[in-house]
């Protein structure tokens, strides 16, 4: 599709489990549904990849998407906001889309905590690392150390070993009395015990430590070995491949574009699901990191109440309380230690755009004066990686979010001026 | 279009995609990123820093734009989000 001007009664941006959910129950009520999103194909970070590696009920959800009659807008991505029109970018041209009910399911990514040498090329985000290989990536035989928090570790492991990779640790920095306490949390939630308990099985083999940590990577041009400690020695592990990522941290840019209410770190919605901005609906995990099942059904919730089918939206809400108590569950197990954040030595780089190292920000008082005097934060990402960093390690809010909220192309500016 | 037609058949008997990088050709399994393209090329050091220390792919799912290589003339493309397609001209450290 290559028109650049459209006009829909519904617009989700994101095509992940909420994403998708939200567009099924919109377009099944017989709406016309738009869902716009950066990658080339449904499914989001989580069911990324090609149709062979999908879960079924990963199918199952990017089948029916694909029988709704929604229209997919593959690899556009958002840059502005004006009005109810959205201004994105497809393959460098620009794509003016406007809306009447806007749904943002635009996800979370991988928080990363600076560590000596994670700059270095084959350092890597474990989950963003997975949807690489399962995009060609060359992984097999590859030595690869798996380290950080979270359920995904684990699912980023078992995928890099069924592709082949050697996993040398899976390093989790809870300690095990925490992570236990997930998996009694999980004896409320069968489905959820279920999947874990599978992955635990497969995953046999590999060498797993809870309580455990990276503190600097070491290598040349690239990274051929890692030093973890548990609190008491330290070690070291030679790879090829490091992936070292502290669970999640939500995508907030377009709901601060939209200036959408925030309350604890997440976007505030009510039991529709709708922002502080009517018209403009959150699902997924910009609400809460809750994972594809809660994902799921706040997806829907929000595709039928966009949509104008309360009834249908209030059938849900039982079930999204019980994956709310999950996700309370996760946020306690995965708790991070005060030991990762403190890893950076004064002359590890912070801002890996603009080379500001952490010895430099730190002295600064808060976020906007760091920015202003040494740049960290106004490179390409925008601050995405840094700026969450910092948010973790000092407290500091990156609140103002200002267009183009991802680097665009001027023209992807000015030309919808004409549309 | 003839051209086009060729191309898709020779996709599906060969089973691989055929671009360019850095002047090399590489062969891909069809659905695979430019960044795999480039690491099979045997290339870890996608780019350099504005000090000029190596990188390469980060987050892999085109937040952290530490992949950015020139694909098909257009610089700062973020290769862990683009996919290959025949003939693809791909530059990395530029």
């Amino acid at each position: 599709m290559n028109e650049s001007l459209f006009q829909f009664e519904i617009v989700i941006v994101g095509a992940g489990p909420a994403g998708l959910a939200a567009a099924c129950a919109a377009a099944e009520c017989g709406r016309r549904v738009a869902v716009i999103d950066s990658t080339p194909r449904p499914g989001g970070q989580i069911w990324r990849g090609q149709p062979r590696h999908s879960s079924s009920e990963a199918r199952f959800w990017i089948e029916r998407f694909h029988r709704s009659g929604v229209t997919w807008l593959e690899e556009t991505s958002v840059v502005a906001a004006s009005g109810n029109w959205l201004l994105a970018e497809h393959r460098n041209r620009p794509r003016k889309i406007g809306w009447e009910k806007l749904i943002l399911a635009t996800g979370a990514r991988e928080l990363f905590l600076p560590f000596p040498g994670w700059t270095l090329p084959g350092v890597f985000g474990p989950g963003g690392l997975l949807g690489m290989v399962k995009n060609g990536w060359p992984i097999a035989g590859k030595k690869v150390v798996v380290a950080g928090t979270g359920p995904l570790l684990l699912a980023a492991a078992l995928g890099l070993k069924q592709h082949g990779a050697k996993i040398m640790l899976l390093a989790e920095q809870a300690a095990a009395a925490q992570v236990r306490g997930l998996a009694l949390n999980l004896l409320c939630y069968p489905r959820k015990l279920i999947q874990g308990a599978v992955i635990k099985a497969q995953l046999a083999g590999i060498p797993q430590r809870c309580a455990a940590w990276p503190v600097r990577a070491f290598g040349h041009d690239h990274v051929e070995s890692v030093e973890l400690t548990d609190g008491r020695e330290r070690w070291m592990e030679a790879c090829d491949v490091l992936a070292c990522g502290y669970h999640l941290t939500p995508n907030l840019e377009l709901p601060r574009l939209m200036r959408c209410a925030m309350a604890e770190g997440f976007v505030k919605v009510d039991d529709w699901q709708s922002t502080s901005v009517a018209t403009v609906y959150c699902a997924g995990e910009l609400t809460g990191i809750g994972g594809a099942d809660a994902a799921l059904i706040e997806g829907q919730i929000a595709g039928y109440a966009a949509a104008g089918e309360p009834d249908s939206a209030r059938a849900l809400f039982s079930r999204r309380a019980s994956a709310h108590g999950f996700r309370r569950a996760l946020a306690r197990a995965f708790a991070l230690r005060p030991e990762v954040k403190a890893l950076a030595t004064d002359e590890t780089l912070l801002c890996r755009c603009e080379d500001v190292t952490w010895g430099r920000v730190k002295s600064f008082g808060n976020w906007r004066e760091a920015k202003l005097l040494t740049r960290c934060g106004m490179g390409t990402c925008q601050g995405r990686i840094c700026g969450s960093a910092a948010k973790v390690i000092l407290g500091w809010e990156n609140e103002s979010v200002n267009p183009p909220v991802f680097p665009a192309r001027i023209n992807s500016l000015l030309e919808p001026l004409k549309m | 279009m003839n051209d086009r037609i060729q191309e898709k058949e020779k996709t599906i008997l060969t089973g691989s995609i055929q671009v360019v990088v850095n002047g090399r050709p590489v062969a891909v399994p069809p659905g695979s990123v430019v960044a795999a393209a480039i690491a099979l090329a045997g290339i870890t050091q996608f780019r350099r820093s504005v000090s000029g220390l190596p990188r390469g792919p980060f987050c892999g799912m085109g937040v952290c734009m530490e992949c950015c290589v020139t694909i098909d003339g257009q610089a700062n493309s973020r290769s862990c989000l683009t996919l290959c397609a025949n003939r693809m001209d791909i530059r990395t450290d530029e």
